[in-house]
């Protein structure tokens, strides 16, 4: 039977505000265990939570990105619950009336295609603690240090049909979050980190299959191998004519594999009711209005501007919105190379931009594992290399070497590239009448090469090419040495 | 001087015929000679006290006082104050010190008031009678085999006894108005907001109120100037401009003229308080105390709250569904009481839990845990915050027709210590006239009118619109320039 794979995501995005969602202790990763929990964060007798104003922001922001409805009124609520890192016994959530209802992620494939996944919704809430096994014998460590770390909880629709088309929308929304600077999308450190719901169906029924939580995801690796394994084990069962018990599991890296956690029946009565602590968090209009004033522009606006404006290929134009600071940096180079060549063709200037940013520039920075923003080449100096490649100047091969040299600092400002082509007298030589007296000087010192290209042998042309090539020490301009062997050659 | 008013003690403080040391002094003397009778303190600890009083006194010699720098102060041990054990009854907290100040308490601090002790209650705030403490049970001062009232009792019995001049409590659903009235003492509890609960450890979060206790209205009067205010770190606390109560008190009504201090005054009595289940002793204090009212000036109107029927069920779904979650967090994990024995996390929730609490506090964990499981939310939380909408409509409604509602506050004078323990729902019904205005959030006190069968005190019930705390105070003060029913002292106490 052909089965179809139906897949929905919560995703845990820790918002970046200094302190924690309801009290003033500081959210730094890393401290000593304890060391950043208040008496709020504890639990003590008699203390009581006041909201985040900064966490209320960035829910808003997120909900503006994704083109979903905020709610004028939204309603914390606990969720209760015993365990040893949940300080309270409860944690504060929303439940019925969260921050944000609706909107979409887009995102494109890796065959280029885009894919739409509604959004259920996203809702603030505090993260507990941890509890630590290690180091404690026969005990159990807690350190409080995350408990009441802002989250925003970001519920997708079942829209999601394959690993590769979960893994795309996780990181998709991963960039969204970073982009608009209300996670700093760690992943390693958890402050990012995905719940997939898994289930299949026969191919084209309309009805929904049981499904399977997989918890904590905390890499994008992980959410495809644990998407997979989790889709054959459910076929395997259906097949074997087995019935998929509604269930939490959990991922094991190691062993590549999903078990269970708890069944349906063991899961918690939460008791949800709404925090008489809290007041229903009201957001007014000129609220709303001043976060949307203060958004960049988003992802898929730039990618849509990418692709119309600049004719770049879907693809080419996701992955440079990857990031915000990829973005514009590409940005960047296209608009100084638009100031460098005035009248110039824009959009054939922006497909090599998009070539070197992805290639070259993309390639130097993971060896030397830097991000973007810390760039030895500037996107000023970038341009100033391309718009030399598109004036002939130089050759793409010749480029390589002046990006190099660049790389390593040879000459600094604007016009680094011009700097180092003079440099190093890497000008092309486009001159054909020099050109053309090397040339001929090439072939009358290979007759025999001559002879066999004549006689039908177009292999041996690329022999005068190197030849030529390596006269001219790589600067000959290689179209027009081209179009002078095919002509001389030809006589 | 164990009778002096707050402005006399200030005044003789200030003159330096008393110092706050020889006060605080005295009011310790007095609670280790007539408080093993009572058991009206969980805690005192005179070192803490007198250095605290010390501190007052050079603040008075620098001449930075305010009306209650030296004044000791008896803290209901709900409240949390930093260095005292601060337990809330419990065997859950006996161990407990709390490492910081609730807000009540840090404003009397600032006010350079004196921490006298840490006062009994019922455990967790749950109960009428202050007979579930892990500590054992207040006592009345009129009669020490009957119960004091609750949960505030310790903080009522203080000031009835004369053991601290005036004392801080809670109401939940009567806690702070139910003991003042068993107790023959002046009790407020302010509109729900007014004073921070920052501190005040969470019975029922969407009705806990703090405020103060006292032996007269222009004492209340001075300490809900110090209690009230706005608190930040209480996201419910209320953002007002500030009142001065203590001045307000004096302000003649718009109606008034001599000899008719309460002129143009409407008090609203309801028929609903006044029927089957009142004893006939309360009902004939309570009805002299309207009938001086009226000589006072004041017309008396019949007012309707049907839905006072509806009040106590409906507290006893939302009451215990708050406290079954705020108590979640005493677990053993982190501090507090942990069973000494376990075999799992499972088991030392249960043990610690089980041996933790006492039998009252276990009845509402268990009946909160229920009304909010799945499937009966609905039927039970929902449907009592609808009633609770209902009850505050009954008051708008009443408050259309008069300014102040006037009845009584128990259905009976103080009972026998031990009479209601096994019979919860009789224990329940106690509270049956001071519910509805924690449910509706409306400001109410409690002020003593006379003396029942056996000479047990009878409190009168005053109830009115939010914020009208100036002028019920008000009205009280008028009362007892009238009357001297608050200035009795229980025999053996003076």
């Amino acid at each position: 039977m052909e089965w179809e794979t139906v897949i929905g995501i919560e995703t845990h995005a820790q918002l970046s505000t200094r302190s924690k969602i309801f009290s003033a202790a500081s959210t730094a990763f890393g401290a000593a265990p304890n060391t950043q929990a208040c008496a709020v964060d504890i639990a003590l007798p008699g203390v009581l939570p006041v909201p985040n104003r900064g966490a209320v922001e960035r829910a808003i922001r997120f909900g503006l990105s994704v083109g979903g409805a905020i709610a004028a009124r939204s309603v914390f609520a606990r969720k209760n619950y015993f365990y040893p890192d949940l300080p309270k016994g409860y944690q504060i959530s929303q439940f019925e009336a969260p921050i944000v209802q609706g909107g979409t992620i887009q995102t494109v494939l890796p065959d280029g295609t885009e894919k739409t996944v509604r959004l259920t919704r996203a809702h603030l809430e505090e993260d507990a603690g941890k509890s630590l096994h290690e180091d404690f014998h026969g005990m159990t460590g807690i350190d409080l240090n995350r408990a009441g770390t802002p989250l925003l909880e970001i519920v997708s629709e079942p829209d999601m049909r394959s690993a590769g088309e979960a893994v795309a929308y996780a990181r998709t929304l991963h960039a969204l979050v970073r982009w608009i600077d209300i996670c700093d999308g760690n992943m390693q450190e958890g402050s990012f980190r995905c719940d997939a719901n898994v289930s299949v169906r026969p191919a084209g029924s309309d009805r929904l299959g049981t499904r399977c939580e997989i918890k904590n995801l905390n890499s994008f690796r992980f959410l495809e191998r644990a998407i997979d394994f989790e889709v054959r084990r459910q076929i395997e069962i259906l097949e074997d004519g087995g019935r998929i018990d509604q269930e939490t599991r959990l991922y094991d890296p190691d062993r590549d594999e999903t078990r269970s956690l708890r069944s349906k029946e063991e899961a918690h009565d939460y008791r949800y009711f709404p925090d008489p602590d809290l007041l229903p968090l009201e957001v007014k209009d000129e609220w709303v209005a001043a976060e949307r004033a203060a958004l960049p522009e988003l992802p898929a606006a730039k990618r849509d501007r990418f692709v119309c404006e600049l004719g770049l290929t879907a693809y080419d134009a996701a992955t440079l919105t990857g990031s915000r600071e990829t973005a514009d940096y590409f940005d960047a180079v296209t608009a100084a190379l638009v100031l460098r060549e005035p009248g110039g063709d824009a959009r054939a200037g922006a497909k090599t931009a998009a070539n070197w940013v992805m290639g070259e520039l993309a390639g130097a920075l993971n060896r030397a594992e830097l991000e973007i923003d810390r760039s030895p080449v500037s996107a000023q100096q970038l341009a100033g290399l391309i718009a030399r490649i598109r004036d002939n100047t130089i050759s793409g091969k010749i480029a390589k070497e002046v990006f190099d040299a660049l790389w390593a600092g040879e000459a600094s400002g604007d016009d680094a590239a011009d700097s180092i082509i003079q440099a190093k007298g890497l000008r092309q030589i486009t001159d054909t009448g020099a050109l053309e007296s090397i040339i001929d000087g090439i072939i009358a010192a290979n007759p025999a090469q001559v002879a066999e290209f004549r006689g039908g042998r177009e292999k041996a042309f690329n022999f005068f090419v190197g030849q030529a090539m390596k006269a001219t020490k790589g600067k000959g301009n290689p179209a027009a040495i081209s179009e002078i062997l095919k002509r001389k050659l030809a006589g | 001087m164990i009778n002096a008013s707050l402005k006399e003690l200030a005044d003789a403080l200030a003159a330096r015929r008393v110092s706050a040391v020889e006060l605080t002094e005295h009011c310790i003397e007095r609670i280790g000679r007539l408080d093993k009778g009572l058991n009206a303190f969980i805690t005192v600890d005179p070192g803490r006290s007198l250095e605290q009083a010390r501190a007052a006194d050079a603040r008075i010699a620098a001449g930075h006082a305010g009306p209650l720098t030296g004044i000791p102060v008896a803290h209901k041990d709900i409240f949390v104050a930093k260095g005292w054990p601060s337990t809330c009854g419990s065997r859950m907290l006996a161990s407990f010190v709390s490492p910081y100040d609730a807000h009540v308490v840090e404003r009397f601090n600032d006010a350079g008031a004196v921490v006298l002790g840490k006062t009994n209650m019922d455990e967790f705030a749950m109960g009428s009678s202050s007979e579930t403490s892990w500590f054992g049970p207040v006592r009345n001062p009129w009669n020490v085999d009957r119960v004091a009232g609750g949960s505030s009792g310790g903080s009522a019995v203080a000031v009835a006894a004369r053991l601290a001049p005036v004392a801080t409590g809670t109401d939940t659903g009567g806690s702070i108005r139910q003991p003042a009235a068993l107790s023959g003492v002046c009790g407020l509890k302010p509109t729900y907001g007014t004073v921070s609960r920052y501190g005040m450890i969470a019975f029922a979060s969407s009705l806990d109120q703090g405020g103060p206790f006292a032996r007269s209205a222009a004492d209340l009067a001075v300490l809900l100037n110090v209690m009230a205010g706005f608190d930040a770190r209480d996201s419910t606390s209320l953002e007002r401009a500030p009142e001065d109560y203590a001045r307000e008190l004096e302000r003649p009504l718009p109606g008034a003229s001599a000899g008719k201090p309460l002129g143009g005054l409407r008090v609203g009595v309801p028929s609903e308080y006044f029927s089957a289940g009142l004893a006939s002793d309360v009902a004939s204090a309570v009805e002299s105390a309207i009938d001086e009212l009226k000589k006072l000036g004041a017309s008396v109107i019949e007012v309707h709250l049907p839905n006072t029927g509806l009040s106590v069920p409906s507290y006893y779904v939302i009451a215990p569904a708050e406290a079954s979650s705020n108590l979640s967090r005493y677990d053993g994990v982190r501090y507090g009481y942990r069973a000494p024995e376990y075999d799992d996390l499972v088991d030392m929730y249960c043990k610690t839990r089980a041996q933790g609490f006492g039998a009252e506090v276990k009845r509402r964990i268990l009946i909160g845990t229920y009304v909010l499981s799945h499937g009966y939310y609905d039927a039970y939380y929902l449907k009592a915050q609808k009633i609770r909408r209902l009850i505050a409509r009954d008051f708008t409604d009443a408050f259309r027709q008069c300014d102040v509602i006037a009845g009584p506050v128990t259905p009976t004078v103080a009972f026998a210590l031990g009479a209601k323990v096994s019979d919860p729902v009789q224990m329940y019904l106690n509270d049956i006239y001071t519910i509805a205005a924690n449910l509706a959030g409306l400001p109410a006190m409690s002020i003593p009118c006379g003396f029942g069968s056996e000479g047990l005190p009878v409190g009168l019930h005053l109830v009115g619109d939010y914020f009208t705390e100036a002028r019920l105070l008000g009205i009280a003060h008028q009362f007892q320039k009238a009357t001297d029913w608050h200035a009795r002292v229980p025999a053996g106490y003076a």
